[in-house]
């Protein structure tokens, strides 16, 4: 949409204003990146430390009760928010929006650049937790009221405030981020780019990013009212109640009322994160099976309807909860049918490699990792979503493995493949192969060995959140067994995870060179002029778009793909 | 999909090179299905009516067990047939509507057939049989205790503000439903077998789960209101009662049985059990009686401490060492201050007046219950100024309901804190590495800054606990007697 010939591109000199105040996106990319990894190093150490006391319990002295409830939640939160949300949207969102859509830069580069800060800010914030009194608030990453605020939970004084202040920081900081990608999208398209041009890695992170600036402010508010009852004594969320045995002076709020704004945004806050995945898993698959994405109208649509449908889930989290049990048979409907959309997602990544020319590429192993990962973390959300089947199966170990399968296996293995498969861009140079596929066997088949064993504990009815199972004679003497050989495992994918942060800073210096486009793939992103892209991303003249980004093994061309960019009018072309 | 011709080239590239993919996923679906036959970790065996559910699960299991088959296998042979070869291009097809509808179609029947019975069974469960006994469950950090609604059918009302050392239940003293409620203090809930029960719950605290695996229903129990399960034990035997939403550091250790046995074996079981009015004339260990404590509530919200008080200068006759005190009419006549004066007093002011007061009392419409807590209430409190001395308080009552047991024993097994038997006057070493006697004082630290000394091998995450001077001493003489 630029028009003038001549821009100036504003290039920052300085160090300071190149790399830490930076108002490019792909540095702030970067920088979010970066942050991400980090903080979820930190919450894969304390998922390291809560599977020592289930593996191997009363083994390690330091692991009492609170600590355990600590790492628990601690984990948990900055698994989902700080790492998963943060890393889709903050970094693959602002490295590969402008370059996907040929833009120069998002539409307001001050604005990105608070952004950024923010969640540091929220990071710092949310760290300093564990130095506090008490420590960081092990109310579980729920954060149920009323024992999130009070005494009898670890960190119910600072931690449970750091937690919420964290929260809605973290809140302000998507949301000026949420701003840009969506606007950037809709106003900074390059000439040709039409919506249903787009990659469906932009639609992903698009839609998410809608159903991030709509869901938050849900848990905006009910971090706001959770301060507001445990600073000023107000009961939004407490009833007349005991605590250890003396009578609270709140009274008149509701408990539930909380599970409902936390779940308002918790529902959609999966498809926050699913959707890229989504996105960019399409276009994995697509560019290394050297083969159209197979119904891209259809992905489309399902993307959208998806992001539609989240909206109105939200109650399966809560058939248990004590509402209205008659709200069951509406959730349970909505919850149902949104498995229509995601299966159509899942048989069009097959058909896409069906009558393809697939290279097991890195980047290739990953994105049909998640494939059979996200399979089965879908599957088993069809017995969560029916009500009646959820009934023994809710707050056990079911529940654990089906999340931890459908949104902590999935979308980590989508980010390791998108970062495998953007490396080459961002960097100029190939990420070890070697080291890549060592990654991928560790943590995919680790995963597996981990989770899937785990449903049975759930199926048994081992509870979840328990920091101990002794004495209980319904289960055996095996499922500590089991569970020892999960916390191994566990500690293996941890470990395994040690290659890829070694294998990123080794291939920044002795990585094989790039080259501009190494994958051969047709988006945007992969015909800038330089590799890494410079300031402003496209030189003088921006590119004109003028084909969708599928067009691989387009019949009647003697090379295997044609960008975005290529002229020529074949055949077949749809849009 | 009309098939065309693909040029077939035998592996150009090294033979079996990404191959790793396809055998993982071949080996992960065989390995699932030998996982799940051989897998010990199977339900727990079915006690109650609740089959039907695990009906619904097999369904599921079966369907998804289907799609979870058929999608590994279909991207496994699709990587070995269409793995990378220079000499062939894929196909190029965009769409392919037909399929795309086909495929919509048959997932379409693939939910229905799950969610349609599911949702047939679930009507089952939100709808309670008109026949169904009830039963309350009260949870509590990190205890459980239950409530019969007695003879006449009905659970009394209660609630938080109720709640006090001698009324652990809260229920309303002034119900009269309430009064033949019978109280279960402990941990194990007894079931008769083969009757339909209504479990309501609530809970005074934080929100608790009333889950036992073998019945499969479970639910929260929510502070403020109530929530409810229906089932029927089918089989006799003891199980496991867990707490299923997380409610602090003490939720993992949150036990209860319940006992499910014959129906005669049921009734006289319930039998023994106390009352609400039995469990508070046993009960007093504070100044004023539960009753007393309602009456003076009542005095209060009635208006008639506008009138009457406790001091000589009492605009109407003074309460103060009323009751059994001769009182002088204004005829001249002398009554006995009794039970059946102080009702006839208040039913019907008139009737007799005392001398030197006008005749100005409006009538008062209080039910029994009401009557006799207000009498309670003039009777305890008497001519003490300020509040009388506290009769004995039972140590053994207040631990179980300041919820101790969660986490220490009284028998000896270790828990999340340190057992009480035996523990007075025995040595133990703390984190620290000191060695102590456990003596009173210690106890009386510990109970006030329970972190502040604390004994080796165990976490320091006691709260320190709401209760008073005297309280702590009680509790106190009842670990000695351990």
């Amino acid at each position: 949409m630029e028009n003038e010939t001549d821009h100036d591109m504003h290039e920052p000199t300085s160090f300071w204003t190149k790399y830490v105040w930076s108002q490019d996106h792909k540095v702030i990319a970067i920088q979010y990146s970066v942050i991400a990894i980090l903080v979820g190093i930190v919450a894969l150490i304390l998922s390291g430390l809560m599977r020592l006391q289930l593996g191997f319990p009363g083994s390690f002295d330091f692991i009492d009760p609170s600590a355990y409830y600590q790492f628990v939640t601690m984990h948990g939160m900055i698994m989902v928010i700080y790492l998963l949300t943060a890393i889709f949207l903050g970094g693959f969102g602002n490295y590969l929006i402008p370059l996907m859509v040929g833009a120069r830069d998002m539409v307001f580069p001050f604005v990105n650049m608070l952004s950024v800060w923010f969640y540091l800010l929220a990071v710092i914030v949310l760290m300093a937790s564990f130095f506090v009194p008490g420590g960081p608030t092990g109310a579980g990453w729920t954060l149920y009221p009323p024992q999130a605020i009070l005494p009898g939970t670890p960190g119910n004084d600072w931690g449970i405030i750091l937690m919420l202040v964290s929260l809605a920081i973290f809140i302000v900081a998507a949301t000026m981020g949420g701003l840009n990608y969506v606007t950037t999208v809709l106003q900074a398209r390059t000439r040709g780019m039409t919506l249903m041009r787009m990659p469906l890695t932009v639609w992903g992170i698009f839609m998410a990013t809608i159903l991030a600036l709509l869901a938050f402010p849900a848990l905006f508010v009910s971090a706001v009212m959770m301060l507001f009852d445990k600073i000023l004594g107000t009961s939004f969320f407490m009833p007349a109640i005991l605590s250890m045995g003396q009578q609270l002076d709140h009274e008149g709020g509701s408990p539930i009322l909380f599970q409902h704004l936390f779940w308002f945004f918790g529902h959609p806050e999966v498809y926050i994160v699913a959707l890229p995945a989504f996105g960019i898993v399409s276009d994995l698959i697509s560019t290394h099976a050297r083969k159209n994405i197979f119904g891209y109208r259809m992905m489309v649509w399902a993307i959208v309807g998806i992001g539609v449908l989240s909206f109105v889930v939200w109650a399966h989290h809560m058939y248990i909860s004590g509402m209205n049990p008659m709200f069951g048979y509406f959730f349970a409907t909505t919850t149902l049918i949104i498995a229509v959309p995601t299966a159509i997602k899942v048989y069009n990544w097959v058909l896409t490699i069906w009558h393809g020319n697939i290279k097991l590429n890195v980047p290739m192993l990953f994105a049909l990792g998640f494939v059979s990962t996200f399979t089965i973390g879908g599957l088993t959300g069809l017995f969560l979503g029916n009500v009646v089947v959820d009934l023994p199966l809710s707050d056990t170990y079911f529940v654990v493995a089906h999340f931890h399968m459908v949104m902590g296996v999935s979308p980590i293995l989508v980010v390791f493949g998108g970062i495998y498969h953007w490396y080459p861009k961002m960097f100029g140079r190939m990420l070890n192969d070697t080291m890549g596929k060592f990654h991928f066997w560790g943590t995919f088949l680790g995963t597996y060995a981990i989770y899937f064993p785990m449903h049975y504990l759930g199926v048994l009815g081992v509870p979840r959140r328990y920091f101990a199972y002794e004495n209980y004679d319904f289960i055996p003497e095996s499922a500590k067994d089991l569970n020892a050989m999960i916390s191994v495992m566990a500690i293996f994918v941890a470990l395994v995870q040690l290659v890829f942060i070694y294998n990123l800073i080794w291939s920044l210096f002795k990585g094989k060179k790039a080259g501009d486009n190494p994958w051969k793939a047709t988006s945007l992103e992969w015909q800038t002029e330089h590799t890494p892209p410079t300031h402003g991303n496209w030189g003088k003249e921006l590119p004109v778009c003028h084909r969708w980004a599928y067009d691989y093994s387009v019949p009647g061309y003697e090379q295997d793909f044609l960008p975005q960019t290529f002229t020529g009018q074949p055949e077949g072309q749809k849009a | 999909m009309e098939a065309k011709v693909i040029l077939r080239t035998e592996a150009n590239n090294k033979k079996g090179a990404g191959m790793g993919i396809a055998i993982a996923l071949i080996v992960i679906v065989i390995g699932s299905i030998i996982f799940h036959f051989l897998s010990p970790w199977m339900m727990t065996p079915l006690a109650s009516n609740w089959g039907s559910i695990d009906d619904t699960m097999l369904i599921t299991l079966i369907i998804t067990g289907i799609v979870f088959i058929a999608i590994n296998f279909f991207i496994a042979f699709a990587v070995i047939k269409y793995r990378h070869d220079k000499n062939r291009k894929s196909k190029y097809e965009p769409e392919n509507k037909k399929l795309e509808v086909w495929l919509t179609v048959i997932t379409s029947i693939g939910i229905v057939a799950m969610l349609a019975p599911g949702l047939v069974v679930y009507s089952d469960v939100v709808t309670v049989p008109e026949e169904a006994d009830v039963v309350e469950v009260v949870g509590q950090q990190w205890s459980w205790s239950f409530r019969f609604p007695g003879a006449d059918g009905e659970l009394g009302k209660s609630g938080v503000e109720h709640i006090s050392i001698d009324n652990p239940f809260g229920v309303d003293p002034l119900d009269p439903l309430g009064q033949d409620d019978v109280l279960i203090s402990g941990n194990r809930l007894v079931l008769p077998i083969d009757r339909p029960v209504k479990v309501l719950m609530r809970s005074k605290d934080v929100l608790h789960n009333f889950y036992v695996p073998q019945f499969r229903v479970k639910m929260d129990m929510v502070p403020g209101t109530v929530s409810y399960i229906w089932f029927t034990p089918t089989i006799t035997g003891e199980f496991e009662i867990l707490c299923a939403e997380f409610c602090g550091v003490g939720h993992f250790n949150m036990r209860g049985y319940v006992e499910v046995m014959s129906q005669q074996d049921f009734d006289s079981w319930l039998a023994q059990q106390p009352t609400f009015s039995q469990a508070l004339a046993k009960n007093s260990s504070e100044a004023l009686s539960v009753t007393a404590q309602s009456g003076k509530d009542l005095s209060q919200i009635s208006g008639c401490l506008g009138c009457h008080n406790f001091t000589d200068s009492s605009i109407g006759p003074t309460w103060k060492n009323l009751y059994g005190k001769m009182q002088t009419l204004a005829d001249g006549s002398q009554v006995l201050v009794d039970d059946a004066y102080l009702k006839e007093s208040v039913l019907n002011p008139t009737a007799k007046i005392v001398k030197g007061f006008a005749p100005i009392m409006p009538v008062m419409q209080l039910n029994d219950l009401e009557m006799d807590s207000i009498i309670a209430y003039i009777k305890e409190k008497g001519g003490v100024e300020g509040e009388a001395a506290a009769p004995e308080i039972s140590g053994e009552q207040l631990a179980l309901n300041k919820g101790c047991y969660a986490c220490h024993s009284i028998d000896g097994s270790k828990m999340l804190g340190p057992s009480w038997k035996g523990l007075f006057n025995s040595e133990k070493s703390l984190a620290s590495g000191q060695v102590i006697t456990v003596d009173e004082e210690y106890l009386k630290e510990s109970i006030f800054q329970p972190n502040a000394k604390i004994v080796a091998g165990y976490p320091p995450v006691m709260p320190p606990p709401v209760i008073n001077e005297q309280e702590a001493q009680a509790i106190i003489d009842f670990i000695k007697t351990l």
